[in-house]
């Protein structure tokens, strides 16, 4: 028999670019369970709308850019972009929001940048920026989460018959929607923060930073535990997300008064602070390289969280913190470069050049 | 236990090591043939020393080290040398390269050779050369020449056995140094006496090997050979690839990081592996050349894997079928670890002194890698270099080719160590990209430092020739001046002689008025010419001046050039070459003013001396000028040589024409020669000028014999017809 050659190494370790999505769509269960737990099948819905949306537009550009499809299918990416999308979307939205945001995160987010590892920004932010921005009413139509009282009625989520409806058929949603904490704290008009939580029902049936969503985040932070432990991704643009927003509140904070821009705690349990801080943030392909870059990248999107939800027009702001980080990161990566064995301080490319 | 450092990045692979640990060390027959690459280091390949046909004993010198980097060869077994010529080497390019090939005659007889058990009575220069002789280079896989490294010209405080032998499947060290600690341990004490006695001797182990530990400390324990057993430690740390690259067990044991591009010499380190410090105690202790060594032979592909004492130069398929060997089940085979060996083209090859493994992979072991995907930039890369280096973003540049940002992103600080593509999950081949755009940059450079070197030799001609061009026009601008001057003279006397026609024929008397300036010009010149030969003896004198002046001038750009540094910068290279330049002019101006001296000693001897003083209408005639008279020699010459050619036939002419070529290629191999002594730069140069000239003259020897042949007696040539009819 003939020997095959190739050069070394000719080992390989167990893992596969397959295997880290499997990880992180493994580790979106949690959040996904309580997500559907406080607000029904809408979720459930949404990503498997998103997900055949996602599987045809791969399939579709793939043979129109004439690569293998089935081989790039099986990498599980898009799979991956239509479950982060389906799980941002609210529930019970109407279906043509799911296949549109997804549409254009895989179509043009995605492979017109040239494919997987060459889009600069997140497909699934994009995505959800593109639906935000033209669908503002639909974006923002949040369910109320189950058992959360409001005016002595307690609310409940649609059944999966009811969902059906109101999803591919178009029927009012109206009577299951309320404000999310971080939409109710955005509009709250001088009062304390003390006084603003007792009369507020999402805040006042909730523990620390809101009913329902406090879960979904903790949720989300255990998914994001699972895949630090499994060693998918370092924890520099995590932390360093949580920590640049922990710093912004603290120093925000102001004791509760009535322009307080919300506790600590408020910020990091509420909207997608932690779905965005594990699985977001963390996307590799458009974050900054080097772990110290990573660290910084992280923090900027915490800050720019921060100031979005404090002084912007919008309640949350997730999406444009990643992607204005987004087009920072090859800047960010060119000033830390990690320090190389055997040489002195780092320093930048440019100077790296020059002294050589 | 002294302070151990962790380095940075690394990784764990499944180890197989116990594969191979199953027993002790095995010998194997001796091989009918044993194949001898020239080059099993790095540095200089060695010359044979041998020729085919001639009986060599076990432990003979066959092949010589050829400059300071370099390391001879010798024989492993005693036989016939059956061939020297090209084979397939173990080498990653699967390339051929030239090997003795020896046949073993089965007696596997020594030649003499000497012990130096008493090796503390010897300086550190004598056992440096023992070891130089004895060929040994570093067994750990990378074969740089032993005796160089223990010539280091900074002082040494920190000696590194390293005896980590991170890449998994391999056993070799780990099964010596369970076997042998205590001639280790006397090589590490020769090692120490070498270099001085360091304050500190680190034994770098890995915590995978206890019985190697084990074994290492009782016989430091037992230890009444080595009087500095107790400077030994043995340092344990924890089992990660690649702990065992040289730069990075420095860290490990040290903490101190080597500085890009700086040896461990001048960190005050030397390093070694402990195979090496073994054959160095075989070496000194036994005179036994390097002509076998350790490896490991194993994998899945293996019957009945272990570690070998196996001769340098014996064929793998040898050595695989003591093992066991299934050939249908082994798609690939590895020479080295998994990680950095390379895989071999046949089972042809030899092994070698730097074959520390052999790798018999089943397809499920080393399965072939799965299409590479698209960078997902992960970062897993950058997490597990041992460097610290960015492998993603030397990735994305060595694909566009970018070499300023590779250089500036230190490709070169990559060690090939293969952490990044062992954890790439999209299955990369990280370091294939490296090591083509590392070999594309070395040819860059080396492309660049030739086009300086030749623009910086045009400049310098082109300078040259201005400058002649400048002193040439300056003397005609003298000479102009010169002239100008003697017609305004002129003019001026004639002006003169007009207003005074009488006192004009009076100068002049057998010229009319008109033609006196030429008249004066041709007479001028006379005179010189008469003033400059006129004194034979001051000519004579000022001759021999100038053969004073110009040996001084020679001498001394000679020993400039001597003392020129003998670095190889392209700047030194140039002075040097502008010295040689100057040498040779100087050494042309001394031949010139010897000849001339001789030219009028010869001339004053025909004429008889002090004739010339008396005769000076002679000398100023032309033919006592010696330039002329070379001149009128020379051309006589021709005119005879055309005469002889003329009257010779055309065999004689032939015969004539072969002996100059002759004469010519002697002079050209004489140079070669000189060259290469040299290590000069030219060295292609005459090589190319001498095979010209050989296959010249064979050429001309064939014209020769066909000319006899023809010339002939006619019968040979009826008869071959009447054969062929």
């Amino acid at each position: 028999m003939a020997l095959t050659r190739n050069s070394s190494p000719h080992a390989h370790g167990p893992r596969s670019t397959q295997w880290v999505m499997q990880q992180v769509l493994i580790a979106t269960v949690p959040g996904l369970i309580v997500l559907t737990s406080f607000f029904g099948i809408g979720t459930i819905i949404n990503i498997l709308i998103a997900s055949i949306t996602a599987i045809g537009c791969e399939a579709a550009v793939l043979k129109l850019r004439q690569r293998p499809i089935g081989f790039y299918l099986r990498d599980y990416s898009a799979l991956v972009t239509a479950v982060l999308l389906g799980l941002a979307l609210p529930p019970l939205a109407p279906w043509w929001l799911a296949v549109t945001g997804t549409a254009f995160a895989i179509i043009i987010a995605k492979h017109l940048y040239g494919g997987m590892g060459f889009n600069p920004f997140n497909p699934a932010m994009i995505g959800y920026v593109v639906l935000l921005i033209s669908f503002p009413l639909q974006m923002s139509a949040w369910l109320a989460p189950s058992g959360l009282v409001i005016d002595g009625t307690v609310a409940a989520t649609p059944g999966l018959r009811d969902a059906l409806q109101i999803v591919f058929a178009g029927n009012a949603i109206d009577g299951f929607t309320a404000a999310t904490p971080l939409d109710a704290f955005k509009h709250n008009s001088g009062l304390l923060v003390e006084n603003f939580y007792q009369q507020t029902p999402q805040f006042n049936q909730g523990r620390w930073a809101g009913f329902g969503w406090e879960w979904v985040n903790i949720a989300f932070l255990l998914g994001g535990c699972y895949l630090l432990g499994r060693k998918v991704f370092t924890w520099h643009a995590p932390v360093g997300m949580l920590g640049g927003l922990t710093l912004m509140a603290l120093f925000n904070y102001d004791g509760g008064s009535s322009a307080s821009n919300g506790s600590i705690i408020f910020h990091l349990l509420s909207g997608a602070t932690m779905f965005g801080a594990f699985f977001i943030v963390t996307d590799p392909v458009t974050s900054a390289t080097s772990n110290r870059g990573r660290l910084i990248y992280g923090a900027l999107i915490g800050v720019i969280l921060f100031l979005i939800r404090s002084w912007g027009n919008y309640p949350d702001a997730l999406a444009f913190g990643v992607l204005l980080m987004n087009f920072a990161a090859p800047f960010i990566d060119y000033y830390t470069p990690p320090r190389t064995y055997g040489h002195g301080k780092s320093g930048t490319i440019i100077h790296r050049s020059k002294e050589d | 236990m002294s302070k151990i450092w962790d380095i940075h990045g690394g990784i764990h692979p499944a180890e197989h090591k116990a594969l191979s640990l199953g027993g002790p060390i095995r010998t194997v027959p001796l091989p009918p043939t044993l194949i001898l690459p020239l080059s099993q280091h790095i540095g200089a390949p060695a010359y044979p020393v041998v020729g085919v046909g001639d009986k060599v004993l076990k432990g003979q010198l066959i092949a010589a080290a050829k400059g300071f980097v370099s390391a001879p060869v010798h024989a492993p077994s005693s036989g016939v040398i059956s061939a020297i010529e090209e084979q397939t080497v173990p080498h990653v390019s699967g390339m051929k390269a030239p090997c003795i090939v020896i046949q073993t005659d089965g007696n596997d007889s020594w030649i003499e050779h000497s012990a130096n058990p008493d090796y503390r009575q010897k300086t550190a220069a004598e056992l440096v050369a023992l070891i130089g002789d004895a060929g040994i280079t570093g067994l750990g896989g990378a074969g740089f020449p032993s005796a160089v490294k223990l010539q280091p010209r900074q002082p040494i405080n920190t000696l590194i056995i390293n005896a980590t032998e991170c890449e998994p499947y391999i056993t070799a060290d780990d099964q010596l140094i369970r076997e042998r600690a205590a001639d280790i341990l006397i090589g590490i004490d020769i090692l120490a006496h070498i270099l001085g006695r360091p304050e500190r001797i680190l034994i770098g182990i890995e915590d995978n090997k206890p019985e190697a530990q084990q074994a290492l400390a009782s016989a430091l324990k037992n230890s009444g050979n080595t009087d500095n057993a107790g400077a030994i430690e043995v340092v344990e740390f924890p089992t990660k690839y690649p702990s065992g690259g040289e730069k990075q067990l420095i860290q490990i044991l040290t903490g101190e990081e080597l500085p890009s591009g700086k040896l461990p010499a001048e960190l005050g380190i030397v390093c070694q592996n402990i195979g090496t410090t073994h054959a160095i105690y075989r070496a000194i202790c036994h005179g036994e050349a390097l002509i076998s060594r350790l490896t490991t032979v194993t994998g899945q592909a293996c019957g009945k894997p272990g570690n070998f004492e196996v001769l340098i130069g014996t064929p793998v398929a040898h050595l695989l079928k003591e093992a066991e060997f299934d050939a249908q089940r082994c798609p690939k085979l590895i020479m080295g670890g998994p990680m950095m060996g390379f895989a071999l083209p046949d089972t042809s090859v030899p092994i070698i002194k730097s074959s520390n493994c052999l790798l018999a992979t089943t397809a499920e072991e080393s399965p072939p890698p799965p299409p590479a995907q698209a960078c997902i930039r992960c970062g897993h890369c950058a997490e597990v270099c041992p460097a610290s280096l960015l492998p993603q973003q030397l990735y994305w540049h060595a694909q566009s080719k970018n070499y300023e940002r590779l250089e500036a992103h230190h490709l070169a600080d990559c060690i090939e160590c293969g952490a990044c593509s062992y954890v790439c999950p999209s299955s990369i081949p990280l370091v294939q990209y490296y090591r083509a755009a590392k070999g594309e940059i070395r040819l860059i450079a080396e492309e660049k430092r030739q086009s300086d070197r030749a623009r910086a030799r045009f400049e310098h001609h082109q300078a040259r020739v201005e400058q002649e061009e400048k002193d040439k026009a300056a003397k005609r601008e003298a000479r102009k001046l010169a002239a100008e001057a003697a017609k305004a003279k002129r003019e001026a006397e004639a002006e003169i002689a007009a207003a005074n026609p009488q006192a004009a024929l009076d100068a002049s008397p057998s010229a009319g008025a008109n033609d006196s300036g030429e008249l004066d010009i041709v007479q001028a010149a006379l005179a010189r010419v008469a003033a400059k030969k006129a004194s034979p003896e001051d000519q004579r004198k000022r001759f021999e001046r100038a053969i004073e002046t110009t040996a001084a001038r020679l001498q001394k750009a000679q020993q400039v050039l001597a003392a020129m540094a003998s670095d190889d910068s392209a700047e030194q290279q140039i002075k040097r070459d502008q010295q040689r330049a100057s040498v040779e002019q100087a050494r042309l101006r001394h031949q010139e003013a010897k000849n001339k001296l001789a030219a009028i000693e010869t001339d004053q001897a025909a004429n008889g001396p002090g004739d010339i003083a008396a005769k000076p209408a002679t000398t100023n005639t032309a033919s006592a000028d010696p330039g002329l008279d070379r001149a009128a020699a020379a051309i006589a010459r021709a005119q005879k040589n055309a005469a002889e050619q003329a009257s010779m036939s055309p065999q004689q002419k032939l015969q004539k024409q072969r002996d100059a070529l002759e004469k010519r290629l002697g002079k050209a191999q004489t140079r070669l020669a000189q060259a290469e002594s040299e290590g000069s730069e030219q060295v292609e140069a005459f090589n190319h000028a001498v095979a010209t000239l050989s296959e010249k003259l064979k050429a001309a020897d064939l014209e020769l014999a066909s000319g006899s042949q023809d010339s002939g007696p006619a019968k040979v040539q009826t008869h071959t017809t009447e054969d062929s009819n």
